[in-house]
């Protein structure tokens, strides 16, 4: 159960930057008031990052070719969306894709 | 999902995410073990730097011996999205004191980041820390004692992904996305469904020349300003 001292730096400074990158955005919007088309463009940002996530789970970067497609993933993720579209409940559309990519799996 | 905003109904709502932690959690606490961290160091860093992605990053950095500055940069490009999703939540919170702010602020994810999103049309616009705490530490506990359940299990196992579970982070986001796309009625259905291909695009596009996390923030900058000019022009 050892902890090295470069581990627990990298842990400390990581952690410091990711609280930093979580809590100073709180602390200037609590005290200044952003402009309206701020608060505009940010109204897109749930859209745009769920949207940008689920395709970084599907395409990776190559260098020198076009991204690598992770067909497991983008096979699962289609009877996933039809779950979404039928139960519209986070439970049952979680559960039904992982069933989904263990038969994936399976079969290929 | 309901209009309730209190402690409990905040750990209610986040409980279907609760697979995505575990999923990801086995996995990352079984590749932190396999990479030469021990139980300890898996916890810590789950606990201190509760960072996700960026965990499995930092393992890998420190797998082939790069320098801590060079880590840390890493971990802080691949959350800058951070920044903009807690502008985002902040402006719910204004209210409320520095010390709730800092609280949410500080155990915030991308699931209950979205969580919230999702909530915020059940309940006339409005959040309340008593429920975002009861999410936000749902999803602390959960993520720590998944990692360190990989790091016990480490090389027992083998791979947790012949069950699947690791798809369900995934399946999280898609089902977060279409329930924002059918319960936000500040923009059309249809609008949603046209920025999500044009994002989509977008994205795919950007990670031909750029690595996904890099495309990933580059994505999100350049999409969230596409959607307010064809918004405003859509308006007009």
């Amino acid at each position: 159960m050892a902890v090295t001292i470069k581990v627990l730096w990298a842990i400390i400074g990581c952690g410091l930057v990711t609280w930093l990158s979580r809590v100073i955005p709180f602390v200037l919007v609590k005290n200044f008031d952003l402009p309206a088309w701020l608060i505009r463009y940010l109204s897109f940002v749930p859209l745009v990052i769920m949207t940008a996530l689920i395709m970084e789970n599907i395409f990776t970067h190559q260098a020198h070719q076009l991204p690598a497609v992770n067909y497991e993933n983008l096979l699962a993720t289609l009877p996933t969306f039809l779950a979404a579209i039928i139960s519209k409940s986070l439970i049952v559309i979680v559960v039904v894709g992982i069933i989904c990519m263990a038969l994936v799996r399976l079969i290929f | 999902m309901n209009g309730q905003l209190d402690f409990e109904t905040g750990i209610k709502d986040a409980l279907p995410t609760v697979f995505g932690y575990i999923g990801i959690g086995l996995a990352f606490g079984i590749v932190g073990k396999t990479s030469g961290l021990s139980v300890l160091e898996i916890l810590l860093m789950s606990l201190i730097t509760y960072a996700g992605s960026a965990q499995f990053i930092m393992v890998s950095l420190l797998l082939v011996n790069s320098s801590i500055p060079f880590i840390m940069l890493s971990v802080f490009l691949v959350n800058a999205r951070f920044i903009l999703m807690s502008t985002t939540v902040a402006q719910y919170f204004r209210q409320d004191s520095i010390w709730q702010n800092i609280g949410i602020g500080t155990l915030l994810t991308d699931e209950t980041f979205a969580l919230s999103m999702n909530k915020l049309n059940f309940t006339n616009h409005r959040l309340a820390p008593s429920w975002f705490h009861g999410a936000n530490w749902v999803a602390y506990l959960t993520w720590a004692l998944a990692t360190v359940a990989g790091g016990i299990l480490g090389n027992l196992v083998g791979d947790p992904k012949t069950f699947g579970l690791d798809f369900a982070l995934l399946a999280m986001f898609i089902g977060l996305l279409y329930l924002q796309m059918i319960s936000d009625r500040s923009k059309g259905f249809w609008f949603q469904v046209g920025m999500v291909i044009l994002i989509c695009v977008l994205m795919y596009s950007l990670t031909i020349f750029l690595s996904n996390n890099v495309a990933l923030i580059v994505t999100t900058l350049i999409g969230c300003f596409l959607g307010m000019v064809i918004e405003q022009w859509r308006l007009r």
